[in-house]
């Protein structure tokens, strides 16, 4: 192991590191923890220009349901997972064919299609802002969550076809060979041979799509405005419009904005870390 | 009966190639249409003047001359070349971040998952969180400048300030995911080879440069890429801290590009498709790099 194992170093260092970490933990946590602080706040301590000394008043329930009940910040919440789950599910069913396609397959070709995808996965979202906007106003898809699905799926498909197909690349190809032995159809190899094994893919990709939509504003501005279809990314400015200069209540805001990402990584971590390591680096 | 069967063969002699080819129907055509199409398409927009509704009027290269003398896409440009240089600082200070967690001590692995969290947020709230924490009056880091009788400093106020104080809000979340990077990837570093290593009296640094470092490969180009793709893509930190202010200063390509084309300042989809090409050229130059590298890898991998 690298660095050498604090365990092998005198007891004094070893004490020196159990402090610096905590430590270090709090520098690097300082703006989010000062967010944290600022939520739990009543009104009147920013009024009052108390900023960092004691909470004159512990507000946590009036600051969150405030934000809950007295904003549409439920409605966007709900937008997001309405136009984040059906994201996840669409492109990793997509990159599972597409993978699969790739990945067992020798045809001429291929490579050139697997390029392709992940070359799109890389362009600047601006070169297709215009007509992809333009497609979806003339769909009639312009501000609804529909629109923002079918995009998302379309491009989130070139970095899981990528994951997918490098993850059946590594799978050992003898199964596969028997199968086709036995006289199995190739669909049903894909269903009851390949996708068992993909499990750990699955779950890796959906929870970094996951995160991955669920954080997206840049398409949120472009394809939806209000809060009939918008997700919370984008409408946390509106909801900071509601609330200008309130600290207390935009922080509370913007931390309930964050959270489900937040939860599902402490959940998954291990699918997660495993994702965006491309599993390339094992 | 006779023609069934013919035709079951033939799906059955070809299905090698059939079946490839009917996985791949869906992700292809969802590819095609909003991703390498929008691509030409925007080739196309770039060479005319259209607010988006009316007629194109085709106008060849006019917006590309108007490009060169337009002093605010040099202003972007620009800063452009600053995220780049300066977002890179991501992978040295996640690797130093890896190598003073690689340990195992009580609840390292709780304390791993908390430097790496920043990266969960979205841009958005990372760039909320950043502008309060500059806030001349409110925010925490005047707070601290003031102990030490410093400050106070408006970082997204002052023009010279504004795009580094936004750069670093940027590296935040990246050098979080770069550390998780190198983490995964130290422990995956053979020990034998550090064993000799130390049998060779490389300490430290010779240690880290001559045996460490070129195992992390994989992960210092996955590094490298996600940081390079996440500089040119910077647009949420700048929309949510600064709109492009002040007076302009923090612009970067995709935000002016957004800005021609699709806000108040004015709907020019041929300018503003302009400048995504300009954007799109930029990215191709690395997105041939790492594709390139790709295929040095297959071809060793077929091999």
């Amino acid at each position: 192991m690298f660095p050498t194992p604090i365990e092998k170093r005198p007891r004094s260092a070893q004490i020196t590191y159990q402090a610096l970490v905590p430590l270090a933990l709090i520098m690097w946590l300082l703006p989010l923890i000062a967010v944290a602080l600022f939520s739990i706040r009543p009104l009147t301590d920013f009024t009052n220009g108390n900023y960092w000394g004691l909470p004159s008043s512990f507000e946590f329930f009036t600051n969150y349901g405030k934000v809950f009940l007295e904003s549409d910040m439920p409605q966007y919440m709900m937008n997001s997972i309405l136009i984040t789950v059906p994201t996840v599910i669409g492109a990793v069913a997509l990159s599972c064919m597409t993978g699969f396609a790739l990945g067992i397959y020798r045809f001429r070709g291929n490579l050139i299609i697997f390029f392709m995808f992940i070359a799109g996965n890389f362009v600047p979202f601006q070169i297709l802002m215009v007509p992809v906007r333009d497609l979806t106003v003339s769909a009639g898809l312009y501000d609804t969550k529909l629109g923002l699905v079918l995009f998302h799926i379309a491009f989130q498909t070139g970095f899981c076809t990528l994951f997918m197909r490098n993850f059946i690349r590594a799978l050992p190809f003898e199964l596969i060979e028997a199968a086709r032995v036995e006289g199995i159809a190739e669909w049903r190899i894909f269903w009851y041979v390949v996708m068992p094994l993909m499990k750990p893919a699955i779950a890796a990709l959906s929870v970094l799509i996951f995160t991955f939509i669920w954080n997206d504003y840049f398409w949120a501005i472009v394809l939806t405005q209000g809060p009939d279809a918008q997700p919370v990314t984008a409408g946390i400015t509106s909801f900071n419009s509601q609330f200008v200069a309130q600290y207390h209540l935009m922080s509370a805001g913007s931390i309930v904005a964050a959270l489900p990402p937040v939860a599902m990584f402490f959940l998954m971590q291990r699918h997660f870390i495993a994702g965006l390591t491309l599993g390339a680096v094992k | 009966m006779a023609t069934k069967r013919a035709e079951m063969s033939w799906v059955r002699r070809n299905r090698m190639t059939l079946t490839p080819l009917l996985f791949l129907t869906p992700g292809i055509l969802f590819f095609t249409i909003y991703v390498i199409i929008p691509i030409l398409q925007s080739f196309n927009i770039s060479l005319y003047e259209w607010d988006g509704l009316g007629e194109a009027t085709f106008v060849g290269i006019g917006n590309y001359q108007e490009l060169m003398t337009d002093r605010a896409f040099e202003v972007s440009l620009w800063n452009n070349v600053k995220w780049l240089a300066l977002y890179l600082l991501a992978i040295p200070a996640g690797l130093l971040i890896a190598l003073f967690l690689n340990q195992t001590i009580v609840g390292i692995r709780l304390y791993k998952s908390l430097f790496f969290f920043p990266f969960v947020l979205s841009q958005v709230v990372v760039g909320l969180v950043f502008s309060w924490f500059y806030l001349p009056r409110e925010g925490l880091l005047n707070a601290v400048l003031g102990v030490v009788g410093l400050g106070p400093i408006n970082v997204l106020g002052d023009p010279t300030l504004a795009t580094y104080g936004i750069i670093a809000a940027g590296l935040w979340p990246q050098t979080a995911y770069c550390m998780i990077l190198y983490l995964t990837g130290l422990n995956a570093v053979d020990p034998e080879q550090i064993e000799a290593g130390r049998l060779d009296g490389a300490k430290r640094w010779r240690m880290l440069w001559h045996v460490i470092l070129p195992q992390l490969k994989p992960a210092t180009f996955i590094a490298f890429v996600v940081t390079i793709i996440g500089a040119l893509r910077s647009f949420d930190l700048i929309s949510i801290m600064t709109n492009g202010g002040p007076f302009g200063s923090t612009r970067v390509l995709s935000f002016y590009m957004f800005e021609k084309a699709l806000s108040e300042y004015g709907f020019r989809m041929g300018y503003g498709s302009a400048i995504s090409v300009v954007l799109f050229l930029i990215m191709l130059v690395f997105i041939g790099y790492f594709l390139w590298s790709m295929y040095q890898d297959e071809k060793a991998a077929r091999r």
